[in-house]
């Protein structure tokens, strides 16, 4: 009994140290690539450590690969993606709360049904509105600019964000915003003393996941960026399928990698309000 | 001045409306009015019934993007929930370093589509990827070069798109597992129960809800997978891994057929709304009782 038990928990542990193996193995694979050479690729095998470390394929990814006819490496892109995701975050986070706090707590004829249609918002395939979209990026004068992302990635994030902080809020007693309001305290007043002191784990929740959605975003950079705004992701899809010159395998791994490390950094960093926001915009909250 | 302050709860929300009522629904009119004309290349606005849904029906290429959406959703949605449950359970067992395994499971969630798609395109390369591995380890007949056949390469979007989302659902899996009641699973040890049982009997009919919003979660990101496909195979060999989402893009953007890429969308959008609304209606309904 206590033997078949024993055997009963190594292969459990067994099966979940596998699995474990079977996630980390891209990132190993990435990583062991882009510190060989080319020539220890072609000979070596997939899985072997690097024999001779190498970090000239970094280098080149970062400031020379080409992406297209423009062989600057990442770093422009990268840059253009901190440019694009930061004023986005932040844009959307604020509206958002300002939005939650509304639905939770100041509710009026018809805030439930306009709050369905940002929920339902939420759920469309953008690729229904890619088109006007364009189309109307090109009126504003915003096509292919970085403040014509920056404006789509507020609107279609504003519809999580406002989720988010609405369930975050409303959890709030309504007695407290009533007693404020007895002593004299507007809207915004008791936004700011009350609400804004209590929202720092829901702020966090909401920067994690905007800032991972526009980051990672591709479609919406595909789709809108010209050849001077487009992000990281584009770019390394670009660098990727480059047929310029010989295929160099370490520097693609390396530019993937590149491009990986923001949002990884803010998952190990900041894990569990990652997984808190993925199971808000899934389940209700 | 009171006025205003009465209004300031609205006048907050004003610019969201008038965004979403624009930005989201004036779009979709946009879209589904666009896919009733004869646009082409450029949009052109006189209604002319069906006939870009029946051209859409009539294409090869379509077709093999929706039967493509068919086998890489019904493998990803149950191969993720098998392995995600599977996961969980196993987790759930006092673990020791369970922080850690987790950790490992569900970072690729956090990775862009485009980075997964650049590093398992390298694992799976033919040339030198695994097979390569394999048959330098003396295999010498491993073959595994699905990436490159028509008929197989579908299945490498389902590999590497399982990687990314399957440890997700064990997170969701795992958070349902934690909030079964305690007391029951006791009272149950007590009786003798055996551990299996518990979880069939038991445990797993109360995490419903659970499965259903895995179930959502996934389909909604296999309608609208994309940057995956064009980071793994852009759509190839030809258009062997076209999927809806890929077909759109192409019909908007390099094809510059306006009436097909609009068709294509709403029907995206239908598929979805399929799937969706009954699941936000049940959600939104509780909601409104309270």
């Amino acid at each position: 009994m206590t033997s078949n038990t024993t055997l009963l928990r190594w292969g459990l542990y067994g099966i979940l140290i596998l699995f474990a193996l079977f996630y980390l193995l891209p990132l190993f694979v990435m990583l062991t690539t882009s510190l060989k050479s080319l020539e220890e690729i072609r000979t070596g095998s997939l899985l072997a450590l690097p024999r001779a470390i190498t970090f000239q394929p970094w280098l080149e990814a970062w400031s020379t690969a080409c992406a297209g006819t423009q062989c600057e490496g990442l770093r422009p892109f990268f840059w253009n993606s901190v440019l694009m995701a930061v004023p986005a975050v932040m844009i959307s986070t604020v509206v958002g709360a300002l939005n939650g706090y509304v639905f939770a707590q100041w509710r009026f004829p018809g805030a439930n049904l306009f709050f369905a249609a940002i929920l339902f918002g939420c759920f469309i395939p953008f690729q229904v509105v890619l088109m006007p979209m364009a189309r109307m990026l090109g009126l504003m004068g915003l096509a292919g600019t970085i403040p014509g992302l920056i404006f789509v990635h507020v609107i279609y994030g504003i519809g999580f964000t406002t989720l988010f902080f609405r369930n975050y809020y409303v959890t709030i007693p309504q007695e407290l915003v009533r007693a404020a309001k007895v002593d004299g305290a507007g809207f915004f007043r008791i936004f700011w003393s009350i609400f804004l002191p209590i929202s720092l784990p829901i702020i966090t929740v909401s920067v994690i996941w905007q800032f991972t959605q526009i980051w990672n975003d591709f479609l919406f950079g595909v789709s809108f960026s010209g050849p001077g705004s487009q992000p990281v992701t584009v770019a390394l899809n670009n660098i990727v399928n480059s047929t310029t010159g010989v295929k160099a395998y370490n520097v693609d791994m390396a530019a993937a990698i590149i491009a990986a490390l923001p949002t990884l950094l803010v998952y190990v960093v900041a894990g569990k309000y990652f997984i808190r926001g993925l199971t808000a915009g899934s389940v209700k909250g | 001045m009171e006025w205003l302050e009465r209004n300031v709860p609205k006048l907050v929300l004003a610019p969201s409306f008038v965004a979403i009522l624009v930005f989201v629904y004036g779009f979709i009119a946009w879209t589904a009015w666009i896919s009733l004309t004869k646009s082409k290349l450029m949009p052109r606005y006189e209604i002319d019934g069906l006939g870009q849904y029946t051209r859409l029906f009539a294409a090869p290429r379509w077709d093999v993007a929706m039967n493509n959406l068919y086998i890489f959703g019904a493998l990803f949605i149950i191969i993720s929930m098998l392995i995600g449950l599977m996961l969980a359970i196993f987790l759930d067992q006092k673990i020791r370093a369970e922080g850690v395994l987790r950790t490992i499971y569900l970072y690729p969630m956090a990775l862009s589509l485009i980075v997964t798609g650049t590093a398992w395109k390298w694992i799976l390369n033919p040339g030198l990827g695994i097979q390569d591995m394999m048959r330098d380890w003396g295999f010498a007949n491993f073959t595994f070069d699905w990436l490159i056949r028509p008929e197989m390469a579908i299945y490498t979007v389902v590999i590497a798109a399982v990687w990314q989302a399957s440890g997700f659902v064990m997170a969701l899996f795992l958070a349902g597992l934690r909030s079964v009641d305690t007391e029951i699973i006791r009272a149950a040890q007590v009786d003798g129960i055996p551990t299996r049982r518990i979880y069939t009997a038991i445990i797993i009919p109360t995490m419903a809800p659970i499965f259903l919003s895995a179930f959502i979660v996934l389909a909604h990101l296999a309608i609208k997978a994309f940057d995956l496909v064009i980071a793994l195979t852009n759509g190839g060999p030809g258009y062997a891994t076209d999927l809806p989402a890929t077909y759109m893009y192409a019909m908007a953007f390099s094809r510059g057929d306006l009436g097909q890429a609009a068709a294509s969308a709403m029907i995206m959008m239908m598929v979805i709304f399929a799937i969706v609304v009954p699941y936000l209606y049940s959600e939104l309904r509780p909601r409104r009782d309270q």
